[in-house]
């Protein structure tokens, strides 16, 4: 058997692009390619593994590539390609200038090809270890998986490590390509020691199943159709199909979603008039009908829908991936971040969490810190407790650590300031999947999956009281706030804080003051000053100012509270208008010269770490309701100018 | 209704999906309209996204004084019809300078294009802005989020973009901050046409062929769609049977020489052809392979 006899497959191969009947008949075309089904896949591989070379030939094959592309692709390859005068179909792929240069794909890009059966959206993933965010990203909306492998080199670290993402990402579907067979002489027993070495693996980290093949990106062995350099291929051990066929024929994540119970998350109320109101969202799972009891999550109320309106007309049904507006029978409550779902069999809501976190940013997890969890359409305030354990994601073994840094895995639990309707990521992505997002810089900072609610808030139930915090509030004859003094060590703080809530008291305001220094000594002697001891200090003096206001109190805090999204956290917990942050804004050096407790001195020396102001920031409030000058007001000035501003308090 | 849909459905699902959370997560969001086929489908579900309601946003279109008349009329008219406001917006430093593609050739497009959207999304304050564009487009494209994050001066940094996973978007930005969003990022060329087809989605007719006058100039075919047109010496317009694949400005766009006077046979006719689509463009041209991602950094769509 020579090379030229063996498949390497020509634009004209049948499966892909039908010519013969686009020219003849592009009526019966259009009728079969408006009838495909779609799949998303993702190829991982290390740089060397020919990733984009492969994808290069699908797209080559299916005549995703135009003359004038090919044109500027045969001059590239001759300039900086590294297949000598033949066509270097990664060049094709890796997209950005940057990478160009460097020869390495840096970021997913998003390829896509038609075989007569299906249209394909190809997510290129890197290899590379500091882009694990992107191979999950990447993992996140596949069908399916195929994981290169390199036939010289066999089971490498990084095919551990993509094997290992896509199974915990969810993908079922995998594919172990051992490419470049055309290296190994097309060789049965190194295919079948790679084999062997990756069902060893696969086996450990709970992966059911896989399918293997031997295949030539290069020269195209067995990825459009069988080829004859590898005859064993056929034989009864092995899956004896090609990559193309394979990919036509497995199961679609969306099929498998529409078999599941009815579950339609709410994106938007669409009101356009007082007749007509309906809700829009994304069918996650399940299908729908007109006259289907539904019940509306958080809120538990149900009703029966009675229509499902498009633009094309009304619906007999709707099923999982449809985009819908559906209409009820009764005004019950329903809206963004609701999830409609099916009566008899609704998720579950809760707010405090295990879940398996991946973190995606350069600035590690702060443990106690809140962010925004996003997860489907609602969006909460939530925040992590140390983790667990991480994975290595080379070894899977479990490591002890205080915190997630860019790209690592971990299992932890969290906590939401309301309940979350959800259900496990292994059962439902849409409702299971969420991102976490930075306060501050709003960039998003993890990924996670849900794994189950914690026995604590499904067993701990809000015990309502028949006397509220209105009725408390009212008996004070007074509005609760919290006055939260911000500022540095030395800035006059308590003592202005003091001198408020002496006037408050001569006013027959009832108050409290919680004074930093005090809290210390007994609700928090627990904790330290690293950052997250102080995140977690923060988070109890707001929770127990909490508490007083709903007595009715007026709470007065001093505290350095150096951490814009910890005092914001504070801020979320009170009913709108009732935390007043007040900055005492003193420079450095002037509190530094006061130096009242000789602190400053002693963090200079170095004998005190972590001191805000010269080891540690302090982060300014940009938009405080107060704001008291120090240097140009005595105390009694600020107390002063505090009460006018904050009269009547009724 | 079975089970699997077919890929259009889900790429519908997707889109309209896209656009929703836009509108329920953005303060003033905004759609690019530039009155192709792309423009089109965009504007089409939209419109199926919010049905009954209108759309609740206005169409921005950055106008160069330059386009096809007739992408003029199809845009007024697709404004009454969807019940939309529409925003035309016009460079004045480009106005004021007589910009124009005959004589000022890459600045035009600088200028009446990138200045002036910039200057459109910074006059009206829209913190969210639907563009048209896809991944089969362009190479820089394949790698965009859907998503895409600016900075307050509007530029676009590949190396630091949010990651999107699951239909999970991040929308959040700070004050000046703004996002591009790309609502058929994952359609084809083909895709857009079978839906243009299927929905029966009104279009620029020069997509069709038809007996137009034109002049040869550098390999290109160019319509003189009016008199602004200045023909060289000794030449002449010709009557030719052409149609257009993509449209922008009517100097800047190549025609190529069609009988396809159909949907189909343009369907057919794109997929027969060896040449990809914004081949007819000038604009991906300039500064080497990496023309369109200088472009994109500086702020263009």
């Amino acid at each position: 058997m020579t090379d030229t006899e063996t498949s390497s497959p020509g634009p004209a191969d049948p499966v892909y692009v039908t010519e013969a009947l686009i020219a003849e008949d592009i009526d019966a075309y259009l009728d079969q390619h408006q009838h495909k089904t779609m799949l998303r896949f993702i190829t991982c591989g290390s740089v060397d593994d020919g990733k984009s070379t492969l994808i290069g030939r699908m797209l080559y094959d299916s005549k995703m590539i135009f003359e004038d592309q090919l044109d500027a692709l045969t001059a590239d390859s001759k300039k900086v390609g590294t297949q000598g005068q033949e066509i270097d179909f990664a060049l094709l792929v890796d997209g950005l200038a940057a990478e160009r240069e460097q020869g390495i794909t840096i970021d997913v890009a998003y390829r896509f090809f038609n075989t007569e059966k299906r249209k394909f959206i190809v997510a290129d993933c890197p290899g590379h270890e500091q882009y694990t965010r992107n191979m999950v990203t990447g993992a996140s909306t596949a069908d399916l998986a195929v994981i290169l492998i390199d036939a010289r080199k066999g089971v490498l670290v990084q095919t551990r490590r993509h094997s290992y993402l896509c199974h915990l990402i969810g993908v079922t579907n995998l594919v172990l390509a051992v490419n470049k067979m055309d290296l190994v002489d097309y060789s049965q027993e190194v295919f079948d020691q790679i084999v062997a070495d990756y069902t060893a693996f696969a086996k450990s980290i709970g992966i059911e199943s896989f399918t293997a093949m031997p295949i030539s990106g290069f020269k195209g062995d067995n990825v459009t159709s069988l080829s004859a350099n590898t005859p064993w291929y056929k034989g009864a051990d092995y899956a004896g199909v090609s990559l193309i066929e394979h990919l036509e024929s497995v199961e679609v994540n969306s099929a498998r979603d529409a078999a599941k119970p009815f579950r339609l998350p709410v994106q938007w109320v669409n009101r356009p008039n007082l007749d007509f109101r309906g809700f829009s969202g994304l069918i996650a799972t399940g299908s729908v009908k007109p006259g289907d009891p539904v019940r509306v999550l958080p809120s538990g109320k149900t009703s029966t829908v009675t229509r499902i309106v498009t633009l094309d007309g009304d619906l007999d049904e709707a099923v999982a991936g449809q985009s819908v507006t559906v209409c009820f029978a009764d005004e019950i409550d329903c809206s963004r971040g609701s999830v409609i779902a099916t009566a008899d069999n609704p998720p579950q809501t809760a707010d405090q969490f295990e879940a398996t976190i991946v973190w995606m940013d350069d600035a590690p997890l702060h443990v106690g810190r809140a962010y925004w969890l996003k997860l489907g359409t609602q969006m909460v305030s939530a925040s992590v407790q140390q983790p667990k354990y991480a994975v290595n994601v080379n070894t899977m073994e479990h490591v002890a650590v205080k915190t997630l840094e860019l790209n690592a895995i971990g299992v932890a639990q969290l906590a939401t300031d309301k309940p979350v309707t959800f259900e496990p990521y292994a059962e439902n992505r849409s409702l299971g999947g969420f991102i976490l997002i930075d306060k501050m810089t709003n960039s998003t900072v993890g990924a996670g999956m849900l794994h189950f609610s914690l026995r604590r808030s499904q067993n701990v139930h809000w015990q309502a009281t028949d006397i509220t915090r209105a009725d408390h509030a009212s008996l004070k004859n007074q509005t609760p706030r919290v006055l939260w003094f911000t500022g540095l060590s030395g800035s006059g703080k308590s003592t202005i804080a003091n001198a408020v809530e002496k006037r408050l008291n001569l006013m027959n305001r009832h108050t409290f003051l919680l004074d930093g220094d005090n809290v210390r000594h007994g609700l928090n002697k627990d904790l330290g000053f690293t950052e997250a001891d102080r995140i977690e200090n923060i988070r109890r003096v707001g929770e127990v100012a909490k508490l007083m206001t709903d007595a009715g109190l007026i709470v007065l805090t001093a505290f350095i509270s150096p951490f814009k999204a910890d005092r914001e956290l504070v801020r979320a917990m009170l009913p709108q208008g009732e935390f007043v942050e007040i900055f005492v804004d003193t420079p450095l050096e002037v509190a530094e010269a006061r130096d009242v407790k000789g602190l400053y001195k002693k963090a200079r020396s170095g004998a005190l770490k972590n001191f805000t102001g010269i080891d540690s920031p302090y982060e300014q409030p940009t938009d405080p309701e107060i704001r008291v000058n120090t240097v140009e007001m005595t105390a009694d000035e600020a107390a002063e100018y505090i009460i006018r501003k904050l009269m009547p308090l009724k | 209704m079975a089970n699997t849909l077919t890929h259009l459905e889900r790429l519908e699902a997707e889109s309209i999906h896209i656009i929703r959370e836009v509108v329920a997560e953005a303060e003033k969001p905004v759609m690019l309209y530039s009155v192709g086929k792309d423009s089109a489908v965009m504007l089409h579900l939209a419109r199926k996204a919010f049905y009954p309601s209108p759309p609740p946003f206005p169409l921005l279109h950055v106008d160069t004084t330059w386009k096809f008349k007739a992408m003029y009329e199809l845009r007024d008219r697709m404004a009454k019809e969807s019940g939309m406001d529409l925003l035309v917006y016009q460079n004045p430093e480009a106005k004021e300078k007589g910009i124009n593609p005959f004589d000022h050739g890459a600045l035009h497009t600088d200028m009446w294009k990138t200045e002036g959207l910039k200057q459109a999304l910074d006059k009206y304050g829209f913190d969210a802005a639907f563009g048209g564009a896809r991944r089969d487009e362009e190479k820089s494209r394949a790698k965009e989020r859907i998503f895409s994050f600016r900075t307050a001066s509007h530029g676009w940094d590949p190396k630091n973009q949010r990651p999107e996973l699951w239909n999970l978007y991040n929308a959040r930005k700070a004050k000046g901050e703004s996002i591009r969003v790309f609502p058929i990022s994952n359609w084809t060329e083909l895709d857009v046409w079978q839906y243009i087809q299927l929905n029966a989605i009104p279009i620029v007719p020069l997509y069709f062929a038809a007996k137009r006058p034109t002049v040869e100039r550098d390999g290109m075919l160019l319509m003189v769609d009016d008199d602004r047109f200045p023909l060289k010496p000794g030449e002449v317009p010709v009557e030719r049977s052409i149609r257009f694949r993509t449209l922008g400005c009517y100097p800047l766009t190549g025609a190529v020489e069609s009988e396809a006077k159909t949907l189909p046979e343009v369907i057919q006719e794109t997929l027969l052809t060896t040449t990809s689509e914004r081949q007819g463009r000038a604009i991906d041209k300039d500064a080497g392979g990496a023309g369109m991602e200088v472009k994109k950094q500086q702020g263009y769509f």
